[in-house]
């Protein structure tokens, strides 16, 4: 299997009777990012928890960096690294005490965890601070001391769940550059995410989850064409001309245009970008219709977004 | 044929049998940086353990100075030579706060999903955390030693039941450390763990013989103070040290240097599976 991270069909419901997981499939290829989007309670969590051996499911097959997550769990253990939501770190101990810690529990000789101590808080940026509690860490210290906790021995693949959740944009920036270079190393990281720019940034792929089960999977561009093409926006300068701007729009590009009156707008899908935004700007000054600004839009992913997982409610 | 059977099978039951040494080792060796990862907190914040202290000192001057005046030991001598075994027991039961608060806090802080995604032996937290409580325990009563001998307590028998009196001590702290896992695993967080311990700990030692006798108490709370673990290591202990004692003639009074042992047994038979089952059920 080519598949760093791999389930099918897991089925997971809660004590209360809540179905978190409803036949959840995933394939996530080896390197690279791979994103998992979804709105709260889609299942997200439960998913990574599951994949990273916290949580038991009812059904289905997982497997993660080459062994089953239900019958080698700790073969799993061995090879994975996960940061969660909130930062996972002892808070009365100091950074470096932490990192050393976690790489006693990693079986790394008492030298060997105080030298990789060092090396990752020097990485970090947080050499300053290592004698310190990690209490008294601001947000992005802590995360950061958290993603080096998962860094200590190059896992094969790394969880992060939401991990610039809370952050500001300076942390985040430093959490992502931290995640590009442990990718560089060749780890795969499934991140989970409500910031559809942070996706879009890091992921080579994503995967849309809603209702315990993944709706859409592809590239950020092919997610993107699934709600369609890029459209043309022109704005006209007099509200009385737009039916006629709409006619010759119409008549151009084949489609009859959405139009917005209040904001004496004109939306169109079109295939030939920049040909058709000439085109058509030319066409309504030859008809002698002023036009205040024209545009194309490319759809986001909020939108694919809104669109797979507002359908399915 | 059995012979050669057995042969056969010598080479694999040795390479299990290695597995399973390996096994053990790495619990152990996890075990006990989970022991020096809790030992670190008492360094590094002792201001917690400061306030474990205050109280049973409190306890030593509050009852022996200001209601110790007017109270008459049974058996004749000083209020503080009967009393301070009594706090001794107190102090280890009063431990159940900070093993239950410390679980407690990991679970909530997600520090133990951390630990539960690593290779390491899924037991270590637990009897990393006890071990960590028995030097705590030690800890504790070198300073609660200090604070008798200079109230004027002491003891008065040789060193081999002064040891053994030591043990008991440990014992029930051992065991303690298994109710406070589980309290700390139970609590829903760190906060609520003071309001569930509290109301749990209190009776256990105002019904008890630390500072009254069951005798003089109502007919069935009295037995059940006769019954009470913490009174059958405190009768316990007050014979070892040598100091007064109630006396009584209840059987449970009659044998309370085996009830001491048994006791910790039983609170450990109970409470470590039901700590460990729920530690696992985090899983589910």
């Amino acid at each position: 299997m080519t598949s760093a991270v791999a389930a099918e069909g897991l089925r997971k419901r809660y004590g209360g009777g809540t179905t978190a997981l409803d036949g959840f499939d995933l394939h996530a290829p080896a390197g690279g990012v791979y994103g998992l989007l979804g709105p709260n309670g889609a299942g997200k969590t439960t998913a990574v928890r599951a994949l990273a051996t916290l949580l038991t499911f009812d059904a289905g097959r997982a497997e993660v960096a080459g062994a089953d997550v239900r019958r080698q769990p700790e073969v799993v253990r061995d090879r994975i690294a996960l940061t969660g939501q909130y930062a996972a770190v002892d808070e009365i101990l100091s950074g470096r005490q932490n990192l050393v810690l976690f790489g006693r529990l990693q079986h790394l000789g008492a030298r060997d965890a105080q030298r990789r101590a060092d090396e990752l808080l020097e990485q970090f940026g947080l050499t300053e601070a290592k004698g310190r509690s990690a209490a008294e860490y601001s947000g992005g210290m802590r995360r950061r001391l958290d993603l080096a906790a998962s860094m200590i021995r190059r896992p094969a693949v790394l969880f992060l769940d939401e991990p610039t959740t809370g952050l500001d944009p300076r942390s985040r920036n430093q959490v992502w550059d931290a995640v590009r270079a442990l990718v560089a190393g060749g780890t795969t990281v499934l991140l989970t995410t409500q910031y559809l720019d942070e996706a879009d940034q890091l992921a080579a792929r994503i995967a849309v989850v809603d209702a315990g089960r993944v709706v859409a999977e592809g590239t950020p561009a092919q997610l993107k064409a699934t709600i369609g093409a890029d459209r043309l926006e022109l704005v006209v300068e007099d509200a009385a001309r737009l039916a006629d701007a709409a006619t010759v729009v119409a008549g151009l590009t084949g489609t009859t245009p959405d139009v917005d009156a209040d904001q004496r707008r004109l939306r169109v899908p079109v295939t030939d970008r920049v040909g058709s935004l000439v085109a058509t700007v030319r066409a309504l000054q030859d008809a002698g219709i002023p036009v205040a600004d024209a545009g194309l839009h490319r759809p986001t992913l909020d939108e694919v977004f809104l669109h797979l997982t507002g359908a399915a409610r | 044929m059995s012979l050669v059977t057995d042969q056969e099978q010598t080479p694999m039951r040795t390479k299990e049998a290695a597995g399973v040494t390996r096994h053990r080792g790495r619990a152990v060796a996890d075990g006990w940086v989970m022991t020096g990862r809790y030992l670190r907190h008492v360094v590094r914040a002792p201001e917690e353990i400061v306030i474990y202290f205050s109280l049973p000192i409190m306890f030593v001057l509050v009852f022996g100075y200001v209601f110790g005046s007017g109270m008459q030991v049974p058996g004749g001598g000083g209020y503080r030579e009967f009393l301070l075994p009594g706090v001794f027991v107190m102090t280890m039961l009063y431990g159940i706060g900070a093993t239950a608060t410390g679980i407690a806090t990991d679970v909530g802080r997600g520090v133990v999903d951390r630990f539960r995604s690593m290779p390491m032996a899924r037991s270590a937290l637990m009897t990393g955390r006890a071990a960590a409580d028995q030097f705590r325990a030690m800890l504790e009563i070198v300073v609660l030693l200090t604070c008798g001998l200079l109230v004027g307590w002491t003891w008065h028998r040789g060193i081999g039941d002064f040891v053994l009196a030591i043990g008991l001590l440990l014992l029930l702290r051992l065991a303690l450390s298994w109710v406070g896992m589980f309290l700390g695993l139970v609590a829903p967080n760190p906060d609520t763990v003071a309001t569930i311990v509290f109301p749990l700990a209190f009776p256990l030692s105002a019904v008890s013989n630390i500072f009254v006798a069951p005798e003089l108490m109502p007919g069935w709370l009295g037995t059940v103070a006769a019954w009470n673990p913490i009174s059958a290591t405190t009768t316990a202990i007050r014979e070892l040290f040598g100091n007064p004692g109630l006396g009584g003639d209840s059987w449970a009074t009659q044998h309370a240097l085996l009830l001491a042992v048994l006791w910790p047994i039983v609170l450990i038979a109970i409470f470590g599976p039901l700590a460990v089952g729920r530690y696992r059920s985090l899983g589910r």
